[in-house]
């Protein structure tokens, strides 16, 4: 047989390296490891997990190991499991919403020591004490996105591209239409939903048609924006990023972007775990949560059409994040069915219980929540 | 292929016999022929194992050299292979998880398939079968812990075997192509569970991934014990072995090789083409509703979008490649679990890109698609005639 001297050839070299097999020493090193539900250049959720990850990776006594492209089914329960058995691994960051239920409550009765921190806020008192969330309000972040997109738009019609009308998609597009009225009182956001998180062909056909329905700014809230900003580079509009900075796709009309900061809060993790402080022992908070003011979003550059006075308004709005005293959801604010959602006098801030079940689109936004 | 040919072989024998009697003669072979078909079949037996492992052989070379292109040392990456999915208990646990519901997916391809039918309504059939069985395990509360076990497999096979039935029955009486009915059905049957859960089903609860309410804990079908192997397993194996006993040894399995053979044939026959496509049809549902069954009440424990997680699509592949065959299936889908195990070795210490795996599975699948043409061409498998 041909392949005969191959095989030969490949059995011994995997006997060979067989025998090298290593067990890792114990090298008094943070041993954390990342897992994504999509590739890790996808221009969005996963590339910002990611780039937080190749900021931890490049201290010198973290080690980090990454796999990306495990779906939410037994399969991120066994990376796990390998990063803890094989690579040594005591903090997980498994990225995606859906990895929590079941598959890291099971995990982390079997592993009490391992740390799992997993971003979306949804660990809650009797869960697993080993379990953190962590989750920001990036909805600040699309407000000022809202700002600059209205005042840079031309039709006052902006186009949102989203993928499913739960509580976390609503509120962004409520924030941001908010942002956009408070510049332009009669700018519109015209909302499509696509039914889930990754739908190319779907997001394509989206923005085209929003953008022959005369939108001319295109935003999204799905996990890869890559085609809908290059889909609005090709029609030659404009478009605000999210998740990760796609000012690349789009170089003449991306005008700014709502963009995850986890380079911070993976290094912030990282520094507290090095300083012996952890979940089990109640020294790092089960649930950390924040905005722009802690860093957990941030915005892209501003693009070429942005004008001086745009900036400045943007940046202003920016500074009362950071400052503590901007409040996005201050009624009276209806929705776009004319019931009142938030009443007259009442402001509910960004940790308010009420805008975790958010279920409707105010006023403004053409579209049903459902 | 062996089958038709064994199948190729009965048949006439079976008209012969439908005929009268003047064809008996036939069935009384020599001893000269008999030995000769014993060596035959032995040959044919031989050829279906070196064929197909040769095919692997040659498929693992030519991932090599693509490994080296995207410059992995090849055999430390077969290494990682080895390591991640057989190379000792722990990490064919791994090959084993995620073999457990393609298997009995690619039932529901290759039992239709013994009719000439070309089902791919796989995925429909799981999400179904995952939507009945959380119905029945959410709502009958007051069912000791077997009763809710059983009542969740049988809700979870009549509603994946009715789907699958359903496509049968349009291909049966109104020649509807059952490849686009089957992948419209898939669309169907994700969007009905996507509007129950975000509906008539949804858990209040789960506000920002859209669930049902869970199967209660005490309802759970869990691990096989002593493993962290989902229970699902067990169903495959004797599933499989149990299809494979059915369309070989029995005369039902028989019919409908002979349906998939020549239908005008076994119309003329007389045999009930109608009812044999049905209950099959029926058959290789049930297989794939069992499946999500099992993924539901072992695994998830809700139905949720999650439930769509492709191991359909994944068992149509599975069935092509093991031909049909039952026990092929069994092969096939350890062999399919164990490279999606690799998968995460090969990133994380090879560090080649998450799309390696698809890369392997693609050239691994396709030459052993491929090798299909080579069967008879090799003169050391035929018999020599003296």
């Amino acid at each position: 047989m041909k392949f005969r001297s191959l095989f030969t050839a490949s059995a011994v070299a995997a006997s060979l390296l067989l025998s090298l097999a290593t067990s890792r020493a114990d090298d008094g090193k943070v041993k954390m490891g990342f897992i994504y539900v999509g590739p890790k250049d996808d221009y969005g959720y996963n590339q910002a997990h990611a780039e937080g990850c190749a900021a931890v990776r490049a201290l010198p006594w973290v080690e980090a190991t990454e796999e990306a492209s495990v779906p939410e089914t037994t399969a991120v329960q066994e990376t796990m499991q390998d990063m803890i058995e094989q690579d040594g691994a005591t903090v997980l960051f498994p990225t995606s919403f859906g990895y929590f239920n079941p598959y890291i409550l099971k995990l982390a009765t079997q592993y009490p020591k391992v740390q799992f921190f997993h971003c979306g806020g949804m660990w809650h008192e009797g869960l697993p004490n080993n379990v953190g969330s962590y989750f920001g309000y990036i909805d600040e972040a699309e407000y000022i996105c809202g700002i600059v997109a209205a005042e840079t738009s031309k039709s006052k019609k902006i186009g949102f591209i989203a993928a499913k009308p739960i509580p976390q998609v609503l509120r962004n597009i409520n924030s941001y239409t908010l942002g956009a009225q408070s510049v332009v009182p009669n700018a519109t956001v015209q909302v499509v939903f696509t039914g889930d998180w990754s739908l190319p062909v779907k997001e394509a056909e989206a923005a085209n048609s929003l953008v022959d329905q005369g939108c001319d700014v295109l935003t999204c809230h799905v996990d890869s924006p890559k085609v809908i900003m290059i889909t609005a580079a090709k029609r030659g509009v404009m478009c605000t990023g999210y998740h990760a900075n796609q000012s690349a796709l789009n170089p003449k009309g991306y005008l700014t972007g709502a963009e995850w900061n986890w380079s911070k809060i993976y290094s912030d993790y990282a520094n507290w775990i090095r300083a012996g402080k952890s979940l089990q022992a109640g020294t790092i908070p089960h649930l950390v949560r924040g905005g722009l003011k802690d860093g957990f979003c941030k915005l892209s550059d501003y693009g070429p059409m942005v004008s001086d006075k745009t900036k400045a308004d943007a940046d202003a709005a920016k500074a009362k994040f950071m400052a503590g005293t901007m409040v996005i959801y201050k009624g009276p604010i209806k929705d776009n069915t004319g019931a009142t959602v938030v009443p007259a006098g009442t402001e509910e801030a960004q940790q308010d219980i009420n805008l975790e079940k958010m279920n409707y689109l105010v006023a403004g936004v053409i579209g049903k929540p459902n | 292929m062996i089958e038709d040919e064994d199948a190729a072989a009965i048949i006439p024998q079976g008209f012969a016999t439908n005929l009268g009697n003047g064809a008996l003669p036939a069935l009384e072979a020599t001893d000269g022929a008999g030995a000769s078909r014993e060596s035959r079949r032995w040959l044919a037996m031989v050829e279906s194992v070196v064929i197909p492992i040769g095919a692997l052989v040659v498929s693992l070379a030519l991932f090599g050299i693509f490994c080296a292109l995207a410059g992995a040392n090849p055999f430390s990456v077969y290494h990682s292979i080895y390591r991640a999915a057989f190379g000792n208990w722990y990490s064919f646990q791994n090959t084993l998880i995620r073999a457990a519901p393609i298997m009995l997916c690619a039932l529901c391809t290759a039992l239709p398939m013994q009719l000439g039918l070309v089902m791919i309504g796989n995925e429909g059939a799981f999400v179904m079968g995952g939507l009945g069985a959380v119905l029945v395990g959410t709502t009958w509360t007051s069912a000791s812990h077997m009763e809710a076990l059983i009542a969740m497999a049988v809700a979870g096979m009549i509603l994946g075997g009715l789907w699958i039935m359903s496509i049968g029955s349009m291909r049966l009486h109104r020649g509807v192509n059952e490849v686009i009915a089957g992948l419209l059905m898939n669309y169907i049957a994700i969007a009905i569970l996507n509007h129950l859960v975000n509906g008539p089903m949804h858990d209040p609860s789960s506000l920002n991934k859209p669930s049902s309410f869970p199967i209660p804990d005490a309802n759970s079908l869990g691990s096989i014990p002593g493993t962290r192997v989902q229970f699902g397993l067990v169903y495959g194996i004797v599933a499989c072995i149990a299809s494979w006993f059915l369309i070989k040894h029995t005369t039902f399995g028989l019919k409908a090789r002979i349906v998939g053979g020549n239908i005008r044939a076994a119309r003329l026959a007389g045999l009930p083409v109608g009812s044999i496509t049905l209950i099959i049809c029926f058959l290789g549902g049930a297989m794939a509703g069992l499946g999500g069954m099992a993924e539901v009440a072992a695994v998830q424990g809700c139905a949720s979008a999650s439930l769509a997680a492709g191991y359909g699509y994944a068992g149509i592949l599975v069935a092509f490649v093991s031909r049909q065959n039952g026990l092929g299936i069994l092969f096939v889908s350890i062999l399919l679990g164990g490279m999606l195990a690799s998968g995460g070795m090969l990133q994380r210490e090879n560090h080649l890109s998450d799309a390696i795996v698809i890369v392997f599975q693609g050239i691994v699948f396709l030459t052993i698609l491929f090798s299909e043409s080579l069967y008879g061409r090799f003169k050391i498998f035929q018999e020599k005639t003296a």
